[in-house]
């Protein structure tokens, strides 16, 4: 079965102006596709353009350069209202911070409402509750928590009531960005179950934005590495954790801290630099190394990573 | 002697509900040299435990019992003054955030110099001396020059150094890290992690290492402490709690960590901690858990002893109790250690 493109990002280019006339390359010509039904993981460090990405996706920056399309239709640059409204309908993102991206002087179901109220998915105020109480106990809650107010929920409580306010409006594709960094690992692997729980009920297709990399490889079917703007390499999960081929890659996966403490007393950390790589004869390209697997190299570059690849076999 | 000994700690806090009993009952002792990792999630009062030590409590907050013995003074009697003077002498403390931790408006040389000076009672110069000693113990290049500058022109984990070399300004005993690398990327919190051991072999300084991430446990810790709702629950060498943990709080949180070949719903332990307004009468992790016996929700479990080192609060290791199954994670970490012929220490 021939996989459908949901989210297509083509050389895209955001730059941004700080001053002095220097321009910061926050994501500088990146591609690469979201098929529809999987999760896409973006990992990086901070810095890498991994939520400027995720960010210029839905709109909320202007990008500088390149194409965005969704369900065929280019969503980047100058679009008609028509389409805005389908976008805001279509898309939705779950924050960081649960403290921060709840309005703290609205009750959560007008929060979680206010989706409806925009797109005027509720003909009338019978219907909007409803539509809010049976959201509200597919994320996990009750609707006795419907007239409460932020404040009174816990991290995790208030994680589900943002996704209960990014699902509302029956999105077809959610960026989450870094969704449980913010909370304790017992709460985070609620978060992540209903999560997956929901792309299955719903059929959604999720960005998943983090630098947790154990819980991208948990989560995700295709995973992208960001290093200072670029997109280093991109793979299938398990292709990628079993055989990483950029440095960039291999040094962030030595990184990862095991809960298991003979495994850390032995651990070998790769560090990484950009000098590894001499760019002066010839620059790198985004070459597809074998079926899905994709890296930024040079001529000479690739020579040796197939020969890692062909060692491995 | 212990560096430092806690014992049967508890403190309270007065709010306009009521009293919040955040700790309630916590012993441990900490050797020197030695890195004892308290984890916990948020609210098990495992911050609260060590702002007491370093005697930072919030002002509505107290120590309702217990002693707090630093090299065998208790300090929760002693005064105001005598608190300043070991605070950033004897114990110093690292806080998550580098960026608020130092002042943006003071070069960070001066920052480093600062305490030198109030503690070590020695000169401006001399104390310069070892500010720029204590920026290349913490892998800084260029001291001399990085001196003067202010912390904005440093990234995160430098930040995070210059915070640890001013920790380290008063050759500490004992050194408080709260979630020290929970802020940083995983490749500069692998470079903090290396560092603080680092400093801990050349100066044999104990650590209280704050964190809920159980990977970086694994990495820096000689012993766990596991925290919930105000009590220890668990405490052993750190390969007793990773490969022969007994309290369910602890198979839950070991549970939740997705392995690297993971597969499957993940483990999750079910609904909230307890609101420490009113604390519950058994084991207060009970409702959240699938092997909760009648009796935990009843009767405070007491401190079983596994072994000379290890302790877990769980009503599961009375010998009358049933034996009970594990999750399958806690079962293949006891495996995989016993077949590899690891010996519990």
């Amino acid at each position: 079965m021939a996989k459908e493109k949901l989210v297509e990002v083509k050389n895209l280019k955001q730059h941004f102006k700080v001053g002095g006339g220097r321009v910061v390359k926050a994501v500088d010509d990146v591609s690469f596709d979201i098929y529809k039904g999987e999760v896409f993981g973006l990992v990086g460090e901070s810095g890498s353009g991994k939520s400027t990405t995720g960010r210029s996706i839905i709109r909320l920056y202007d990008i500088t350069g390149g194409e965005v399309k969704f369900d065929g239709q280019v969503i980047s640059g100058k679009i008609k209202g028509d389409l805005k409204r389908t976008l805001t309908r279509e898309i939705q993102m779950i924050f960081q911070d649960p403290y921060a991206c709840l309005n703290p002087r609205m009750k959560v179901v007008d929060i979680i409402a206010e989706g409806l109220d925009i797109h005027k998915l509720a003909k009338n105020k019978q219907e909007r509750l409803e539509k809010v109480y049976k959201i509200l106990e597919i994320v996990g809650l009750t609707p006795d928590h419907a007239n409460r107010f932020p404040h009174e929920f816990s991290g995790g409580q208030r994680q589900r009531i943002g996704i209960a306010r990014a699902l509302i409006t029956q999105p077809k594709f959610i960026i989450a960005d870094e969704p449980i960094s913010a909370l304790d690992v017992s709460i985070q692997a609620q978060v992540v179950n209903l999560m997956q729980k929901l792309q299955k009920e719903f059929g959604l297709t999720y960005l998943f934005i983090a630098h947790d990399l154990s819980m991208v490889k948990y989560i995700s079917d295709r995973v992208g590495v960001m290093y200072h703007g670029k997109l280093v390499e991109l793979a299938d999960a398990d292709e990628l954790y079993a055989h990483p081929l950029h440095p960039y890659t291999k040094s962030l996966l030595s990184a990862i801290p095991e809960p298991d403490p003979i495994y850390e007393r032995n651990r070998q950390r790769i560090p990484y630099t950009a000098d590894v790589h001499d760019y002066s004869q010839e620059g790198p390209e985004w070459v597809e190394i074998r079926p899905g697997h994709f890296i930024r190299a040079n001529k000479a570059e690739l020579v040796a990573y197939e020969k890692q690849l062909a060692d491995k076999k | 002697m212990a560096l430092l000994e806690v014992k049967d700690l508890h403190i309270s806090f007065k709010t306009n509900a009521g009293e919040v009993h955040a700790v309630r009952g916590v012993n441990f002792e900490l050797n020197k040299g030695e890195t004892l990792a308290i984890v916990g999630e948020s609210g098990s009062g495992k911050s609260v435990a060590t702002r007491a030590i370093m005697g930072i409590l919030a002002s509505n907050g107290y120590v309702k019992h217990g002693e707090i013995l630093v090299e065998g003074k208790d300090i929760t009697k002693f005064s105001k003054t005598e608190l300043e003077d070991m605070r950033g002498g004897e114990i110093a403390m690292i806080f998550q955030d580098p960026m608020t931790s130092l002042n943006p408006t003071m070069k960070i040389g001066k920052q480093i110099m600062e305490g030198i000076i109030k503690h070590q009672k020695v000169s401006k110069e001399e104390a310069k001396v070892k500010a720029i000693e204590l920026l290349t113990l913490v892998g800084i290049t260029d001291p001399e020059l990085r001196f003067e500058q202010y912390p904005h022109q440093f990234s995160g984990g430098m930040r995070q150094r210059i915070v640890i070399a001013i920790a380290l300004g008063c050759n500490p005993k004992v050194l408080i890290a709260d979630e020290p690398t929970t802020a940083l990327d995983v490749t500069i919190q692998a470079q903090i992690l290396e560092l603080m051991k680092d400093i801990q072999k050349k100066t044999g300084v104990g650590v209280i290492f704050i964190t809920h991430d159980l990977g970086v446990v694994a990495n820096v810790a000689d012993r766990v402490a596991v925290m919930y709702a105000g009590r220890l629950v668990e405490i052993g060498t750190s390969n007793e709690v990773f490969y022969n943990s007994q309290h369910p709080y602890t198979w839950g949180l070991l549970a939740s960590m997705p392995s690297m070949d993971a597969e499957g719903e993940l483990f999750s332990i079910p609904g909230t901690p307890p609101n420490l307004l009113f604390p519950p009468k058994g084991d207060a992790f009970a409702p959240r858990n699938q092997w909760a016996l009648q009796l935990d929700f009843e009767q405070q479990p007491p401190m079983f002893q596994v072994s000379s080192t290890h302790f877990a609060a769980t009503w599961l290791l009375h010998p009358a109790a049933p034996k009970v199954q594990p999750p399958a994670i806690v079962v293949r970490l006891r495996e995989s250690f016993s077949s590899e012929g690891g010996v519990l220490d």
